[in-house]
């Protein structure tokens, strides 16, 4: 003690006693602050491993064992997390059979699987992330703002998903999906990614706030009442034709037999 | 000229009622309706005193099928009835506002005049919305069932002499007809009709030599300008409607002048026509027709959306949306613009678009054009100058009716390549197969579809043939004694018999006799030669009816044939295990 106590007024010991303190509050700090940032490290690691393992047994057959790419699928070097969790979670991908465009199917793996997928195929080269609930969430927005998504809709996507997210032909075979009920976060991947046919929406091109503007259109118009009735099919006047014939001319023909089976009665 | 032949059925003229059994309602109406016959002579006309177009006891036939175009009519009133309503409402101005109407998906957007009135109709005008979907609907429906008529009447030859002014006047109303909806769908002014617009006009514009100078003509500069929707309206309240107005009444004219058709039956010929006076039966059947047509389409109105414009947005020209479909009645040029091969000359500067102006000009003539030459064609061919009140059974004019089916069929294969992409996305089939196999379908089906329907019309003749000389099987089996089976048939009725049989048998033009009574070859005129090989096409495979000396013959025979038992001609082969019993019938 006396060591310490006859060198307590020593000039150095202001600075050493302040860089114990230091120390020790940050060692305090470390053993009783939230270990997320810590923790994350070794457990994203593992979560690559996951993906990694998820990858070489489902997809790599296509794409190539890092993802490099074959002559059958295409390299997924860059494109992102959210591109994964798009294909994985709407079923996508993986492809049951090579065709023009994957169809939708029942996803084949759970949240944390696909987790792991997008975390490993996001470390094969910079892309979008997948978006967090503030991006594609719709609340908050004005009526004129939804209304002007409904005009970006018009403008940047009815040429190919028709006035309503109806969906629509393309050629050879290849087609735009229907939009009706497609969770918002999946509507914003897909313009963030542009998968398969589709054109990539990036944000220089269609900032954030207007993806959620568009999206607000979409549920908007899915969610109103059919002003004026049955609405069939929001075909448009493809069905409206076939209705107008089976319906109205096939009813008043038959009122038609109906008044002429009758004659008049004799008096 | 056809003169109207004395009507069979008239009723016979009611005797002078003397004023003591007037009831109390022709009492009050007495004085009036003196006072109108005095001036116009309505009451001749009304009893039929008068030989006038206009007797209101002329006699009209009953058949379902004769209905058809009163549906048409009747459509039309609605229309008529309905496009008021809309006219005082509906703004015909390409003028840009903001919209502020109650419609909160396209609120603060910029659109022209025109679509935010409509929308003001369908979201704040009372009833505005039901008004524009009657109108909508019945539009379809006029369309359609001038189409149905005019299919009645081409099959059943209803618009051979003196009826082929008349049928000329009928392809014109559909011409109009398809033009004044296409009109009636454009003006609204929205995303979806404005793509049709725009269209029509790349159509006008390849349009050879003149089609710049039509498009700039009316549209007083280039697409979309700012007078177009005014001009549209224009055509679609005033001009067009007018003429369908005027040609509606000639057409009414020229059907009370040359009577109704009949099907053929019993007591009917080419100098009557058997059915009910038009006042009061068909008065009251019309009219309660009338409101039975009004009361469909105010229900399909009611309970269908048709035309959501406000799904659609405002006509942006840098817009174009999937799944862009015109009304059904321009669905066949639709369809035949997106089969068309991209055929294309470049001429020094100038380009000339066969591939639009083929499906889209010419094939909007063709269908009307097609439909008005058709009876002057076939008269070409039958070489026919009788006047024909009684219908042909379509099974009668095989080629008449297979010419119909086949004309059908280019239209549904067209209807069909209009509606590729809905097909496409529905059925899960690629849009280019589709596309391929109208293609070659629109050459090939035709085809086979002339000849199903031509060998079925042969079949139907063979058939009566077979039921004039045998008559009807009658289900009964007898067993002779010595083991033999056979069906007795019933014979058919009088009636039934001249139906089938009174059918005006056309013979094909045989080369006749090769020198003239000089000595001198013959050939026969140029038409005569070019005539030929079409009537042998028309009637060359026709069953011929059966002879007079054909059905004695029969009657004889069938008299007999209970009485003569073990006559084994209809023997029938009971199946598997009856073979000997048959075989031993035949050996008696």
């Amino acid at each position: 003690m006396r060591l310490l106590s006859s060198r307590r007024r020593h000039p150095a010991a202001k600075a050493l006693l302040l860089v114990a303190a230091l120390f020790v509050i940050g060692a305090v700090y470390a053993a009783v602050a939230p270990t997320e940032q810590s923790a994350a490290e070794p457990n994203t690691s593992q979560q690559v491993t996951k993906g990694k393992e998820l990858f070489s047994v489902n997809c790599s057959s296509c794409h190539g064992l890092n993802g490099e790419g074959t002559s059958q699928g295409p390299t997924l070097v860059g494109v992102g997390a959210a591109a994964v969790d798009f294909q994985v979670s709407t079923g996508r991908m993986p492809l049951a059979q090579p065709g023009q465009q994957a169809p939708i199917k029942p996803g084949e793996f759970t949240n944390d699987e696909i987790a792991a997928l997008a975390a490993y195929v996001a470390t094969l080269g910079p892309g979008p992330a997948i978006p967090d609930s503030s991006q594609y969430s719709t609340d908050g927005l004005s009526a004129e703002e939804i209304a002007r998504g409904g005009e970006l809709f018009r403008t940047n996507c009815s040429a190919c998903h028709n006035f309503t997210g109806q969906g629509g032909a393309l050629p050879e075979g290849r087609r735009a999906p229907s939009l009706v009920g497609v969770p918002n976060k999946h509507v914003y991947e897909a313009m963030l990614t542009g998968p398969q046919q589709m054109p990539v929406f990036s944000d220089q091109v269609l900032p954030s706030q207007n993806k959620r503007e568009i999206i607000a259109y979409l549920n908007s118009i899915h969610a109103e009442p059919n002003h004026g009735g049955l609405e069939l099919g929001g075909l448009g006047p493809v069905s409206e034709g076939m209705v107008g014939w089976a319906i109205g001319i096939g009813v008043l023909i038959g009122f038609a037999i109906w008044i002429t089976a009758r004659g008049a009665r004799a008096r | 000229m056809a003169k109207p032949a004395k009507t069979a059925t008239e009723a016979p003229q009611a005797a002078e009622q003397p004023d003591q059994q007037l009831g109390p309602v022709m009492k009050f109406f007495k004085g009036p309706a003196k006072w109108a016959d005095d001036r116009t002579g309505v009451g001749g006309i009304m009893s039929g005193r008068i030989p006038n177009i206009f007797n209101l006891r002329k006699v009209f036939p009953d058949h379902w099928s004769f209905m058809l175009g009163e549906i048409a009519l009747y459509s039309f009133v609605v229309l008529l009835l309905t496009g008021v309503f809309l006219t005082l409402w509906f703004k015909p101005s390409m003028g840009e506002i903001e919209y502020n109407g109650s419609y909160q998906l396209l609120r603060g957007l910029p659109m022209s005049e025109a679509y935010a009135s409509t929308l003001n109709i369908s979201f704040d005008v009372r009833g505005g919305l039901l008004i524009r979907q009657i109108h909508h609907w019945a539009a379809l429906l006029f369309i359609a069932s001038m189409l149905t008529h005019s299919m009645r009447i081409f099959f059943t030859g209803g618009f051979r002499k003196p009826r082929e002014i008349n049928w000329v006047i009928g392809a014109t109303l559909l011409f109009l007809g398809m033009t004044e909806g296409f009109l009636g769908y454009s003006i609204p002014d929205d995303l979806l009709s404005g793509v049709g617009v725009r269209i029509i006009f790349g159509a006008v514009l390849s349009i050879p030599l003149v089609g710049t100078y039509l498009e700039t003509w009316f549209l007083g500069g280039e697409y979309p300008g700012d007078i177009l929707v005014p001009r549209m309206y224009m055509l679609h309240i005033l001009l067009i409607p007018a003429v369908i107005l005027a040609l509606v009444a000639v057409h009414l004219v020229l059907i009370f002048y040359h009577k109704h058709t009949q099907f053929p039956g019993q007591g009917r010929t080419e100098k009557n026509v058997v059915g009910y006076p038009f006042f009061p039966v068909y008065t009251a059947k019309a009219g309660g027709f009338f409101f039975i047509v009004f009361g469909v389409i105010v229900l399909m109105a009611a309970l269908i959306q048709i035309n959501p414009i406000w799904v659609y947005g405002p006509y942006n020209p840098a817009e174009v949306s999937a799944g862009s479909q015109p009304d059904w009645y321009i669905g066949y040029l639709e369809g035949a613009l997106r089969l068309m091969p991209n055929w294309e000359w470049h001429i020094g500067p100038t380009t000339w678009s066969w591939n639009i102006f083929i499906p889209a000009i010419l094939g909007f003539v063709a269908l009307p054009g097609a439909i008005g030459v058709y009876p002057f064609l076939e008269k070409w061919v039958s070489g026919d100058d009788l006047e024909h009140h009684v219908l042909d059974r379509p099974r009668n004019a095989p080629n008449r009716t297979a010419i119909g089916v086949a004309g059908i069929t280019v239209y549904v294969v067209l209807m069909i390549g209009g509606a590729n992409d809905i097909i496409a996305t529905h059925f899960h089939i690629s849009l280019n197969a589709i596309t391929l196999t109208l293609r070659w379908g629109i050459f090939i089906l035709p085809i086979i579809t002339f000849m199903i329907t031509k060998r079925i019309c042969i079949g139907l003749q063979r058939a009566a043939y077979d039921r004039v000389l045998h008559g009807s099987e009658s289900g009964v089996i007898h067993r002779s004694p010595a083991g033999g089976y056979s069906e007795p048939h019933t014979p058919i009725t009088q009636g039934e018999a001249y139906t089938i049989t009174q059918h005006h048998e056309y013979q094909p033009l045989t080369s006749g006799p090769q020198t003239d009574e000089n000595g001198v070859a013959r050939r026969g005129t140029a038409k005569e030669r070019a005539r030929r090989p079409f009537t042998r096409w028309y009637y060359g495979h026709n069953v011929p009816k059966p002879t007079a000396a054909e059905v004695e013959e029969a009657r004889h025979h069938q008299g007999g044939h209970e009485v003569e038992g073990g006559h084994d001609d209809h023997a029938i082969e009971s199946g598997e295990h009856s073979d000997e019993q048959v075989g031993a019938g035949h050996s008696d």
